[in-house]
């Protein structure tokens, strides 16, 4: 296999909604615009933004649950967006898994543990008929739902939210993926189980090498698990790099507004952040430019008219920032 | 009217005369003979002027306690015992006009999903004209022009008063309701998980309002919410709830610096830090007990990770007797008996 036979890789991903207008012109949410990442085995990467930033349009085109309007998302080598074979739609399915926000409606409340974790096991033919029974004890042991035989005959309303995203995610790992794409795993969870959950990634992380998107709205935690983290705003990616570096000195002024605002008791009397004017709506047709401007207070006369690119500005860490990042030459057609 | 001169209320009423106080309020949810004590027993003090907040996991009683305070309980909810003393009156006994009255005077809400609080057809200024007319002999131009002045506080375009709930962003919804709350400039606020809905951006530039607006006008905030690290920033006092008892109560600086109960400890251990070394943490392993039939002993011992059989005479302790909240420190209460028990901390 070639050097980059595990690893996933997202190319100019762009994703479309049309949203009111007329009929003759709509105007488009520009949900994922040109986004590109790649996600290598045994890493958890963080994808944070406010909400309508589009990071769980990305996981849903990941999980192929949407069309991308442009772009490419590589797997194998092979451009799996554009597919239609079933046979390489089972295949791709079957490596990049998926797990919801919602554990009390992800899984069927007529149907035991057992039932959730064996329709994979068949489906995609991953162990013969009679080593199922195995296999599910094996998947509850990993996940650590223990005694395994115990928690195959429940029912999910007999488990805490917790346990039930602990069976989404054994249910996910039947099929053996090597890509995981997690849509806020543990927003919706009580605050003394989500650890629990994360350290559970961090375990399948290290000692199967999978490789997760961890989609959060939630800094602390991606600082925690992830070991890159890309930051959403307004469908564009701004800023991307190692988590610790981007959370320690953040180029971006958008990561640095998030940064301010997440509470934290260590920092005693913080300053005070600016409030802000400009809507979450930029990504709707948006017009040449910075998507940030209108709240940025480092906002100089170019941003408004050129759309500023993502620039590697320290090593490893970009930025799409015409101050904090500046592209080595800005070319003469800042008046176009 | 005072709310529009805020230079004459400037002086701020952080004193520790007492507001609100609870004595041994109990709250029960009954459903034929099954019988769930929501909140058991809880003894606490709201003094003027003071952020107190509340921090547990969804369950423990937190969003209930609120609810009574507001007297607001609906049936199969009833106080089953105590009583919560605003200014010294008892206010359980009160009747159906004079909580009319009681509300939104003495003491309104801010709830979680408050921007959804709002009437989807009426403009916002009408809304707050309806709810100041129920309170008050005021013009209806007098009430809208007090509107625009309570939207300004909270950082919104007077103009705004005459939007529809829709054209607002949920922030703004959000600080719509937070005004619509100070309209009467009430003693205490409550603000039930007030933020969580919302963006974190948006969180905090709303609780650098309230704080400010907080210390401006002098009102007390009884402040609910699940986000413990949030509520150390904000509050000035915070109590720790668990299974429907109050476990652990003191300065927010004392709960951060030193936890004393294991669950609290629990829960500063399920927040990742945003700055210093990265170390594997814990959270709580376990569940919260099902409150129709809560764990003999201390509620919290199935997952205290300092109740191990082999310290027998402690074991004993903690599985059969109910730990009884006290002072351990000035101001800092525990419910623990390992807290008791010196020798073994």
């Amino acid at each position: 296999m070639s050097a980059t036979a595990n690893e996933l890789e997202v190319q100019s991903l762009t994703k479309y909604f049309p949203v009111g207008g007329s009929l003759v012109r709509r105007a488009k949410v520009h949900a994922v615009d040109d986004v590109s990442f790649v996600l290598q085995p045994g890493t958890i990467t963080a994808l944070v933004g406010e909400s309508g930033s589009g990071k769980s349009t990305v996981a849903r085109l990941l999980a192929k649950l949407y069309q991308p309007t442009d772009g490419r998302v590589v797997f194998d080598g092979r451009d799996l967006a554009r597919t239609r074979r079933r046979r390489d739609l089972l295949r791709y399915r079957s490596q990049v898994q998926m797990i919801f926000q919602d554990p009390f409606g992800s899984l069927n409340p007529a149907k035991t543990v057992r039932h959730h974790l064996a329709r994979p096991l068949r489906i995609h033919k991953i162990v013969p008929s009679a080593q199922i029974d195995a296999r599910i004890e094996e998947l509850l042991d990993t996940v650590g739902l223990t005694p395994a035989a115990k928690y195959a005959a429940k029912y999910p309303h007999e488990l805490s939210g917790g346990q039930r995203q602990r069976v989404a995610i054994a249910r996910a790992l039947a099929v053996e993926p090597r890509v995981v794409v997690a849509d806020e795993p543990i927003s919706m969870l009580d605050v003394s189980i989500r650890i629990g959950i994360l350290n559970l990634m961090a375990d399948l992380k290290n000692e199967h090498g999978l490789s997760f998107l961890y989609v959060t709205h939630d800094l602390a935690s991606a600082r925690y698990v992830a070991d890159d983290i890309l930051v959403m705003y307004a469908g564009q990616i701004v800023e991307q790099g190692p988590a610790e570096q981007v959370l320690r000195e953040p180029l971006h002024p958008y990561t640095r507004l998030l940064l301010a605002s997440v509470p934290d008791p260590a920092i005693g009397d913080r300053e005070p952040i600016e409030v802000r004017k400009g809507l979450a709506t930029a990504a709707v047709d948006p017009p040449a430019g910075c998507r940030f401007v209108g709240r940025c207070p480092l906002a100089i006369d170019i941003c408004s008219s050129v759309t500023p690119q993502l620039v590697e500005a320290h090593p490893h860490q970009s930025a799409r920032c015409h101050v904090t990042a500046p592209a080595p030459a800005i070319r003469e057609e800042s008046h176009v | 009217m005072i709310v529009a001169s805020p230079a004459v209320e400037t002086t701020k009423r952080t004193s520790s005369e007492v507001l609100v106080e609870l004595r041994k309020l109990t709250v029960e949810y009954g459903v034929g003979d099954r019988i769930v004590r929501a909140v058991d027993g809880v003894d606490l003090t709201i003094c003027r002027g003071e952020i107190l907040g509340i921090a547990g996991e969804s369950g423990c009683g937190k969003t209930t306690l609120g609810n009574a305070m507001m007297q607001i309980l609906r049936p199969p909810a009833r106080i089953a015992g105590g009583q919560i003393l605003f200014d010294g009156a008892d206010v359980t006994g009160k009747s159906r006009e004079q909580l009319r009255k009681f509300r939104w005077r003495n003491v309104s809400m801010v709830f979680q999903s408050a921007m959804n609080a709002l009437n989807p057809v009426m403009r916002v200024g009408d809304q707050f004209v309806d709810m100041m007319r129920a309170h008050e002999r005021i013009s209806k131009r007098a009430a809208l022009r007090r509107a625009g002045e309570l939207l300004d506080l909270v950082g919104i375009d007077q103009r705004r008063v005459r939007a529809y709930p829709h054209e607002l962003s949920g922030g703004m919804r959000q600080r719509v309701v937070i005004a619509m709350a100070l309209a009467l400039q009430p003693e205490l606020v409550i603000m039930d998980e007030p933020t969580t809905a919302l963006d974190v951006v948006v969180q905090r530039e709303i609780l650098q309002q309230v704080k400010s607006l907080q210390e401006q006008l002098g009102f007390a905030v009884l402040f609910i919410t699940h986000d413990l690290s949030l509520l150390l920033e904000i509050a000035n006092r915070v109590a720790i709830m668990y299974a429907g008892e109050i476990v652990e109560q003191a300065a927010a600086d004392t709960i951060h610096a030193t936890p004393l109960h294991p669950y609290t400890q629990g829960l500063m251990n399920s927040f990742p830090p945003l700055s210093g070394p990265i170390v594997r943490m814990a959270g709580i392993p376990g569940a919260p007990p099902d409150l129709a039939d809560p764990p003999q002993g201390c509620r919290f011992h199935p997952r205290c990770p300092h109740c191990r059989p082999e310290n027998h005479e402690l074991y004993t302790r903690q599985t059969t007797v109910r730990p009884v909240l006290h002072e351990v420190a000035p101001g800092h209460l525990v419910a623990c008996h390992l807290v008791d028990d010196n020798s073994t901390r």
